[in-house]
């Protein structure tokens, strides 16, 4: 009955929707912000570490959401440590076109490694009612690194 | 007449329709409701052959339209068992209806000291408007009554909150939106008019379901909408007492609410004129009241019965579903049944269903305060009948929910 859905909830989203990497409070965190879809329910709080260069040094979160949503979450945690803020945006710019459309030709080579890691939530852009649960954390992300602690919606 | 589901399915176009390559399965209609063609025809009807602006043309098609839209009325009124077709105002929605109620019986004659008492299984509709007075400055109070674990109103808590006489207006879902639950609507009414309290019930998803009759449950309020009836988006229904609408201020000022109007002073309309300021929705009203004959002469016994069937088949149903969580178990409910699955969050589960062609709603509904109520803060999905609901369209839900279930294990 759900045998195509598997492009959206490829095995690696189910995993990390399931077990969340980096899904914990830094209690020692540079900036923090939170992330809320108002409509759905998802709600995370993001925290970044930063090194004296300004690079992201760690990053973890806490929240609840769908599959889609903490999955997304938990791999973006995983591709942002050691980026500057800098790469991060961009990584962020990239991300949200994967989403809404599936590829992105404008990234580069610069980040095609991590774009390659993002890859199984590109499924998401068949979906318009899911694709703010897969960018609500580079919302977060976003006003984490613009701001103190701010709240972003992907709304 | 006797139910044949099957061919009122028939006078429902949409119901014939595909989604994702598989017959739709229509489970959202607590939402909105779809809309039997007899409704699409008598709205085209009206534009094509009878419109005109209502209540100012000195013209036969102004005369026709004026008609057509005071006939609605009429039927509403009819619909209701209202003692006269006066005590219908018509609005966008039922949440203009409780706004309007806030802002005029609620500013204009509800005074500082006195309370709102709501519950806790309200629609935001009738949360926000209640806060909104409560926040205004004029020393109006809002108290909440409790939900029982089973999802039923808690009737102790509700008479506690009545008893120091302060609350001129109870206001209250007559049907949960997202436990199905019917309260106990005239015993509400009997305990708040013992405490001076008026009583307004949200009617948008008791109408559809039962029928209502406005001179034997004795509420001083009563609002529905018209696109869960089966009717369009953008009409809606206050019921007032005649001798309310006297006591209420206008709530939006304009044409075709007033008597006369010169600079220095405007006077009002009689009711319910003074409470439909602006050009009223015409052809929408001419909907609506071709929802009511639909439903009407299908006879709401008819529809209550059919929809008992539904809810115990899917009670049985859903309950053998291994993982399954149903919010609220109320005795006394409706077609609307909220759940969640253990291993899979509500839009996750939504969106699966939808690639097997069902409709359901996920989220909060709406009712973001139930639902930390029941400690469900990430929401639940919620089927929901329509009459045109079948026992076989339960079955494939019951079926698509089991291999979700395993689809995420």
């Amino acid at each position: 009955m759900f045998d195509d859905l598997r492009d959206l909830y490829q095995e690696v989203i189910l995993d990390h929707g399931r077990k969340p990497r980096n899904l914990r409070r830094l209690q020692d965190a540079d900036r923090s912000a939170k992330g809320d879809n108002p409509m759905c329910g998802d709600r995370m709080e993001l925290f970044l570490k930063l090194a004296p260069d300004g690079s992201i040094a760690d990053a973890a979160f806490e929240g609840r959401g769908c599959a889609i949503s903490m999955a997304s979450a938990s791999l973006m945690t995983e591709t942002v440590k050691g980026k500057s803020a800098a790469e991060a945006h961009k990584l962020g710019e990239g991300f949200r076109a994967l989403a809404m459309t599936g590829t992105c030709p404008d990234c580069g080579a610069s980040l095609a490694d991590e774009m390659e890691r993002l890859q199984p939530l590109s499924g998401v852009h068949e979906f318009p009612s899911r694709v703010k649960c897969a960018t609500l954390a580079w919302h977060t992300l976003n006003a984490a690194l613009d701001g103190g602690s701010k709240e972003a919606s992907s709304e | 007449m006797s139910f044949d589901v099957a061919r009122i399915r028939q006078d429902f176009p949409i119901l014939g329709s595909m989604v994702r390559g598989k017959p739709l399965v229509f489970l959202d209609s607590g939402a909105s409701a779809q809309k039997p063609r007899a409704v699409v025809q008598a709205m085209v009807r009206s534009m094509e052959e009878r419109y005109a602006n209502v209540h100012r043309g000195a013209y036969q098609l102004s005369e026709a339209a004026t008609a057509d839209y005071e006939a609605a009325r009429a039927a509403v009124a009819r619909f209701l068992n209202a003692a006269d077709p006066r005590e219908v105002i018509f609005t966008g929605n039922s949440t203009a209806a409780i706004n309007l109620v806030a802002h005029s019986w609620g500013r204009g004659v509800m005074r500082p000291g006195q309370a709102v008492l709501i519950s806790e299984l309200e629609h935001h509709a009738n949360i926000v408007p209640w806060q909104m007075l409560r926040d205004d400055g004029r020393g109006i109070e809002l108290r909440v009554c409790r939900v029982t674990d089973s999802g039923e109103l808690d009737m102790e808590d509700l008479a506690a909150k009545l008893a120091d006489g302060k609350v001129g207006l109870v206001s209250i879902a007559h049907m949960s939106n997202v436990l199905g639950t019917v309260v106990p609507a005239e015993r509400i009414v009997a305990m708040a008019h013992a405490a001076g309290a008026k009583v307004l019930f949200d009617g948008s998803q008791a109408v559809v379901h039962r029928k209502v009759d406005m001179q034997a449950l004795g509420a001083d309020f009563y609002v529905f909408t018209g696109h869960k009836l089966y009717g369009p988006t953008g009409i809606g229904v206050l019921w007032a007492r005649l001798e309310h609408q006297e006591r209420m201020p206008p709530f939006l000022g304009g044409g075709d609410m007033i008597a006369s109007v010169s600079f220095e002073r405007t006077t009002w309309a009689e009711p319910p004129a003074k409470f439909e300021a602006g050009t009223p929705p015409i052809v929408e009203a001419v909907g609506l009241h071709a929802a009511i004959d639909y439903v009407t002469a299908i006879g709401m016994p008819a529809v209550e019965a059919h929809e008992r069937t539904l809810v115990d088949h899917a009670m049985r149903r859903l309950s053998d579903i291994d993982g399954l969580s149903l919010l609220g178990a109320a005795q006394d409910r409706g077609g609307v049944f909220a759940f969640g699955l253990d291993n899979a969050h509500a839009h996750d589960l939504a969106t699966l269903l939808d690639r097997a062609g069902i409709a359901v709603r996920a989220g909060r509904h709406c009712a973001e305060p139930l639902h930390a109520r029941f400690g469900v803060e990430g929401g639940t999905c919620r089927a929901s009948f329509g009459l045109y609901t079948t026992e076989a369209e339960i079955d494939y839900l019951a079926e698509a929910l089991t291999k979700a279930r395993e689809f995420f294990s």
